[in-house]
């Protein structure tokens, strides 16, 4: 189906632009109808735009560099490039000045593609354009949503469009699905719509698919012989009525009778050989904690599935823990025992509770059945699921294989990572931070692992399996496990140029960080589902509840639109926090707990910090706070290793948290805003780039340096890498020294008069120089890794997955792919380009630099703030910024000067960031640009605290929640720094940095106090139960204090989506 | 069992052995030493005091055997967790009747008792270190894969990986656990690369309390009631650096323990009961 969906996206974007273009694909009539509908859409858009002809121009600018990515890149789909290639640069002008909208358009429709599409090269340069265009998106939307209702068809697409639109509170009337779609507002969504159109598109050939569901019923729809699998999974969670699907899959039995997973980006007659269209739902990836999940209808779904799992042994379990499972069971589906009508047991010993089910055992669940007396159903699943999640085997997708001596082993591919088992006994286990590379090769199976501590070089372990498909099985498995829970995005796509090297498969949904983000934010009434007795039916209500679904993203952009809406988003968003809160307690504790076990750097930074906190007494601490003398005991081992490594970070991080305090301040008279900003960078994510500056030049030097010494460095792998992502999150959160002399200040001054919200963005801009910085000195040990894995890796930043093509030819491909690689490779991809921007900024004047923090700032806030971007003065300062940045291919800059025109009114700006990352990412090395836009403009602007910083292959998002805000007190002393404390595990770094600033301010005295938190980690970081936990915590440290702003700043690896 | 790996350190129940007086001339050991039978007797009787008055444990006392010289050392008869008990079968010939009486005792108290059958498979459960979330064997002298896997076998519920213990006599030699998620660990190489390898094969993280004595990691942790996280630990004579850094746990109610005797015959703190959780599950 990929080359179908693209096509259809893009002839969407087509009709949408040129409001006519015709589709050559199959379908032209419904294509047809669309392009009609389009056209609807568009004079409404028209309309919108007109109001805010900004985002329209904005967008419009982009679009152009878009599209001739598209067209660059796309060689592999020539269907899709074919309606875009109209379009260039021209078009785009036009648009501009006419009809903006219509970009919006675009945009939207480009995300769309970008999931519908298999196509990795896409993908990546769309998501990146996608999401900016999401950002602008919201406020034209919203109006769209309204004039667009009309068609029938077109609600769906509105619907999709209009994820903002349940603010609106027309989303009641749409369709489930439409719900469904509106959820997952990201680009990522937008995968969500593709089924609509396929719907749409007149039916070629159908063919009828049955689906066993997990209750054992049979689902069976029409699907479009060409669909892709995503269109019958889409079709299944309809049916189902589920909105957390992204642990879900749909297996199908391939010609040797083996269970495979369908691949969603595929066609499904090409992935099930045989003609037999039979499927079963299943859970792909089982929730390490099923307590995260936000409704019960998808706790239920994971509990049928590991009733089964139980059931026939594939999750093996003791005596007990069958009986007890087994009572949860009953409970579940029959309610409270009637004492007075005991079930007989023959009712029991029909049910199938263990594979080896005795009577003793259906005493024993009946005995603890009764003690589950009032305990409604979902609390049961809910026990159910705890006691299943802890089962060792639990999430375990086990694979036969023999090792290099032919002895009889399991591969487990989890969460963590592969384990290794002989018989019952784990022999061996390899976390996904150890695996640097995995590959195989006919029926071999090949995982390269990180050097120890002591030893020098990587070795590969190699199993055997039965047979070619199995290994590949296992292969594909691993590596969407490894995306689904160590990734916060999914890798991009493998490039055009590497098509050749074997199969492009990717994980292609949403990994768990992003789909528990989405989920936070699923807003409906929870859904009628039946647990049945026997045969466990349970069925959806289609339409019945009614889905509004806010995406933090959206809200955010909303915020900018309008202050009202802001209001409502930012009360929302608290109050869901706080019941996430309440809801996660318990695994926030766990968080906590994991936190405070981190070992590593955590020793060496507590005297840096204690020397803080002697200063001001005020600082609080909070994760240490748990702390008992053991730790530092614990920590002690580990931290030897790192000592190093974590005092540079720990020397890193000090100044930056001093330049930090400028971020908040409150005013005691007012309202006493306490700003959390909670940066979750994810591990991955190389922020550096976004910020020219000279550190990127040192950094690059660095590095280079280290390039000779770094196989001997190397021998520290699995911790480097820790250690890096441990440098950059304290990078991300942190402002730079840099910043401080030239930049910080003058930014500072000029966002005097603005409001703290352009301090705040300031702060943003230097955290990202810092983390430079940062990078460069703590990294200075483990660039050397970058380095050297850059060559491993290529210059493809991300881990490339090698897949022998398909069976056909057992081509021997490896590609190399995993995290270590990913982690490493943006780092050093990145000086290479960077370092030319870097170095002429530094040679540059001041000026110049401030104008890119400045812009950088401006940028985020821009996409945020479409009302506030008004300004049209801004727009000058844009192009000095961009003019700079030698990287922007001859038409990028060209539409950026048009841009200031646009820039004026519309929240385009946002989108700008993104073509610039496209223009880079046509290199092959990962370009990260900023985009500069009116500096000046921006602070004031800032109300609204947003920045992205555009990089390549790493995404940022901002979210911020607003309380009703006092005068911005562009206060740029910088406060003082009352806590900072790093705790960091291997897998996470969370740094907690305090600043209150007191000042005077005509005989008001405020007290501002800012907290920062910025969690790094490379493994998921839930962000949700990060961010509740910040909130929660600040407020009951002040508790006389009211929190004014939170600022979730998220930077994932790859061209990810925001919300 | 209230749910799975529910209240670690809770105990109920500890069963003891005592002394024969065959222990002194005949009992296993590693190193040659004198061994004091009178005062092994009162230190132990000591031990058993303090599980019985100080901390409350129903104490289910087995007479010593003389024809068993090392039944003293009741933990390597049998692992128990949750309901289920493991009659284990020592890896020292002369000591494989040990389990006969520990197996009446269990069944006594309702335990579920799994034997093993395997002629081949060797078990003792000075091996086994359970943290709560998993079981972790030592593969030594007196332990086998085949025991291992017939422990994993017992305990479906929990992950069973293997650790090879290349010196000292049990896996609990030289580590124990100190708390949740806590495990103490002796300073010495194999010690610690043994502490390596169960963090690279665990899903979870441990902390971990390095003490400087490798028989001073042997501890006995229990989470009471009434009395919170407790502590039973080597004395101030005997290793008096790791003492020190047993005082650091401020949370646990430390007990330190004399096995001034015991110990010439590798007995550990742990080894000389089995504790045993016999609380009702309460849903």
């Amino acid at each position: 189906m990929t080359t179908e969906a693209s096509s259809e996206t893009e002839v969407k974007e087509n009709a949408e632009e040129s409001a006519a273009q015709p589709d050559q694909s199959e379908k032209a009539t419904q294509e047809t109808q669309e392009v009609l509908n389009t056209e609807e859409e568009d004079k409404e858009k028209g309309k919108v735009k007109e109001k805010e002809g900004k985002d329209g121009k904005g967008i419009s600018r982009y679009l152009p560099t878009w599209l001739k990515k598209q067209k660059s890149l796309s060689q592999t789909s020539p269907t899709k490039e074919t309606p875009p290639t109209e379009e260039p640069t021209s078009k785009v002008t036009e648009e501009e000045e006419v009809s903006a909208p219509e970009v919006n358009g675009h945009a939207e429709e480009a995300e769309e593609k970008e999931e519908v599409k298999s196509e990795p090269v896409k993908e990546k340069e769309v998501e990146s354009n996608s999401n900016g265009s999401a950002d602008t998106e919201p406020a034209k939307e919203e109006k769209l949503e309204e004039s667009v209702q009309t068609t029938p068809e077109e609600k769906k697409e509105t619907t999709k469009e209009a994820d903002v639109a349940e603010e609106e509170k027309k989303g009641q009337e749409q369709e489930t699905q439409a719900e469904a779609d509106v959820q997952e507002g990201d680009g990522q969504t937008s995968i969500f719509q593709s089924p609509f159109r396929l719907v749409r598109k007149p039916k070629m050939k159908v063919v009828v698919c049955h689906v066993t569901l997990l209750d054992g019923t049979d689902f069976s729809c029409e699907v479009e012989k060409r669909a892709n699998g995503q269109y019958l999974f889409f079709k299944v969670c309809e049916h189902l009525n589920l909105l957390e699907k992204d642990y879900f899959g749909l297996t199908y039995k391939d010609t040797h009778d083996e269970k495979c997973w369908l691949d969603p980006m595929k066609e499904i007659k090409r992935q099930i050989r045989s003609n037999n269209w039979q499927f079963s739902f299943n859970v792909k990836f089982y929730p390490p904690d099923p307590s995260l999940l936000t409704e019960d209808i998808t706790r239920y779904l994971l509990c049928l599935q590991l009733r089964d799992d139980v059931a026939f042994g594939r999750l093996p379990c003791s005596f007990v823990t069958h009986a007890l499972l087994g009572s949860y069971t009953l409970q579940a589906e029959f309610g409270d025992q009637e004492p007075d009508q005991p079930r007989p047991l023959d009712f029991i010993s029909q049910q199938t509770f263990a594979p080896n089910q005795s009577k003793e055992m259906e005493e024993k669940i009946l005995e603890l059945h009764k003690s589950h007396k009032g305990m409604t159903p979902a609390q049961a699943d809910i026990q159910f699921l705890e006691n299943a999640k802890k089962l060792s085997m639990y999430g375990v997708d086990l694979h036969r294989a023999k090792d290099s001596e032919g002895v009889d082993i399991m591969l487990g591919v989890c969460a963590n990572g592969l384990l290794v088992y002989k018989d019952r006994l784990r022999i061996n286990r390899f976390a996904w931070p150890k695996i640097l590379k995995i590959s195989y090769k006919r029926n071999n199976f090949y995982i390269k692992i990180r050097p120890g501590e002591t030893e020098q070089f990587e070795s590969t372990v190699g199993f055997k399996l039965q047979n070619h498909r199995s290994a590949k099985r296992l292969w594909k498995v691993c590596v969407e496990n490894h995306s689904f829970f160590r990734l916060n995005a999914p890798e991009p796509p493998t490039k055009a140029r590497f098509l050749t090297l074997g199969s492009k498969f990717r994980y292609s949904g949403r990994t768990q960080a992003q789909t528990r983000m989405a989920s936070s934010l699923i807003d409906r009434p929870a859904p009628n589902f039946e647990r049945t007795s026997s045969k466990r039916i349970s069925r959806s209500l289609d339409g019945a509840p009614v889905i509004s679904i806010t995406e933090a993203g959206r809200d955010t952009t909303e915020n900018g639109h309008d202050p009202n809406l802001e209001l409502q988003s930012d009360s929302k968003d608290h109050d869901k926090t706080q019941e996430e809160v309440l809801k996660h307690q318990a695994s926030i504790s766990q968080l906590k707990r994991s936190f405070m076990e981190a070992p590593p750097p955590s020793p060496p930074q507590p005297s840096q910090w204690e020397k803080r906190l002697t200063s001001s007494p005020a600082s609080t601490i909070r994760i240490q706070q748990q702390q008992v003398s053991l730790e530092e005991e614990i920590a002690s081992v580990l931290l030897s290793r790192h000592a190093g490594l974590s005092a540079s970070e720990a020397s890193c991080s000090i100044p930056d948290l001093t330049l930090d305090a400028a971020v908040t301040t409150s005013s005691a008279a007012t309202p006493e805003p306490l700003e959390l900003l909670l940066s979750i960078p994810p591990t991955l994510s190389s922020t550096e780039v976004s910020v020219p500056q000279m550190e990127t030049a040192s950094a690059d030097n660095a590095i280079s340096d280290t390039k000779e010494p770094a196989k001997t460095t190397e021998v520290e792998i699995e911790e480097t890498v820790v250690i890096q992502e441990v440098s950059k999150a304290t990078k991300a959160g942190n402002v730079t020294v840099t910043s401080n002399s030239p930049v910080g200040p003058p930014a500072e001054q000029e966002s005097s008069e603005q409001k703290v919200r352009s301090d705040e963005e300031v702060v943003v801009v230097e955290e990202e120089n810092q983390t430079r910085q940062e990078s460069v000195s703590s990294e200075s040990e483990s660039e050397e890794e970058a380095e050297y894995h850059p060559n491993v890796t290529t210059s493809i930043s991300n881990t490339q997955i090698p897949e022998e093509k398909e069976e056909e030819d057992k081509l021997e491909e490896e590609v190399e792919k995993v995290e270590p690689e990913v982690l490493a490779a943006p780092a050093p991809s990145l000086p290479a380009e960077i370092s030319q921007p870097a170095e002429e900024t530094p040679q540059e004047e001041e000026e110049p630099r401030k104008e890119t923090e400045e812009g950088m700032k401006d940028e985020v806030e821009e996409k945020q703030d479409d009302p506030e971007t008004e300004e049209s003065t801004d727009d000058p300062m844009l192009t000095p910024d961009e003019t700079p940045k030698s990287f922007v291919p001859p038409e990028v800059e060209e539409e950026e000067q048009e841009e200031p025109k646009v820039n004026g009114e519309a929240s385009a700006v946002d989108a700008e960031p993104r073509p610039h990352g496209i223009c880079c990412s046509e290199l092959p090395v990962v370009k990260t640009e900023m985009v500069t836009i009116s500096d000046t403009f921006a602070a004031q602007k800032t109300e609204i605290a947003t920045k992205e910083v555009p990089i390549v292959h790493t995404e940022t998002k901002t979210i911020t929640y607003e309380a009703a805000q006092l005068d911005g007190n562009g206060e740029g002393e910088p406060g003082v720094l009352m806590t900072a404390q790093t705790i960091t595990s291997e897998s996470l770094c969370t740094t907690t940095t305090t600043h209150i600033t007191k000042t005077l301010k005509g005989g008001l005295s405020e007290t501002r106090i800012e907290k920062r938190i910025v969690i790094t980690g490379d493994c998921d970081i839930d962000h949700d139960q990060a961010l509740a936990q910040a909130i929660k915590e600040a407020k009951e440290q002040h508790p006389d204090m009211s929190v004014t702003r939170v600022v979730v700043h998220k930077e994932t690896e790859l061209a990810e989506e925001e919300d | 069992m209230a749910g799975l790996m529910a209240g670690f350190g809770h105990y109920t129940h500890a069963i003891v052995r005592g002394i024969p007086a065959s222990l002194a001339k005949e009992a296993l050991r590693t190193n040659q030493a004198e061994v004091d039978l009178d005062k092994a007797r009162t230190e132990h009787d000591a031990y058993v005091q303090v599980l019985r008055t100080r901390l409350g444990l129903e104490v289910v006392e087995l007479p010593a055997d003389e024809s068993l010289p090392d039944c003293v050392f009741v933990e390597d008869a049998a692992v128990v967790c949750g309901d289920t008990a493991l009659i284990t079968r020592p890896g020292a010939e002369s000591r494989r009747r040990e389990t006969e009486a520990m197996k009446e005792a269990l069944t006594d108290l309702n335990m579920n008792i799994v034997e093993i059958a395997d002629e081949n498979a060797t078990l003792d459960g000075g091996d086994v270190l359970f943290t709560g979330r998993e079981f972790f064997v030592g593969l030594s002298k007196r332990t086998n894969q085949r025991g291992a896997e017939i422990l994993a076998d017992a305990f479906k519920d929990y992950a069973v990986s293997t650790v090879p213990v290349l010196e000292g006599l049990h896996l609990k030699s030289f580590c124990s656990m100190g708390g949740p998620g806590l495990i103490v660990i002796g300073s010495s190489d194999p010690a610690q690369k043994a502490l390596k390898i169960m963090q690279q094969m665990s899903d979870h993280r441990y902390d971990k309390l390095t003490v400087p004595d490798d028989l001073a990691a042997n501890c006995i942790y229990m989470n009471l009631p009434d009395k919170g996280h407790v502590l039973l630990h080597c004395t101030t004579d005997e290793f008096p650096e790791s003492v020190k850094v047993f005082e650091k746990l401020k949370d646990h109610m430390l007990i330190p323990v004399s096995n001034l005797e015991k110990v010439k015959l590798d007995g550990a703190l742990t080894c000389c009961s089995v504790l045993i959780n016999k609380k009702k599950p309460d849903n």
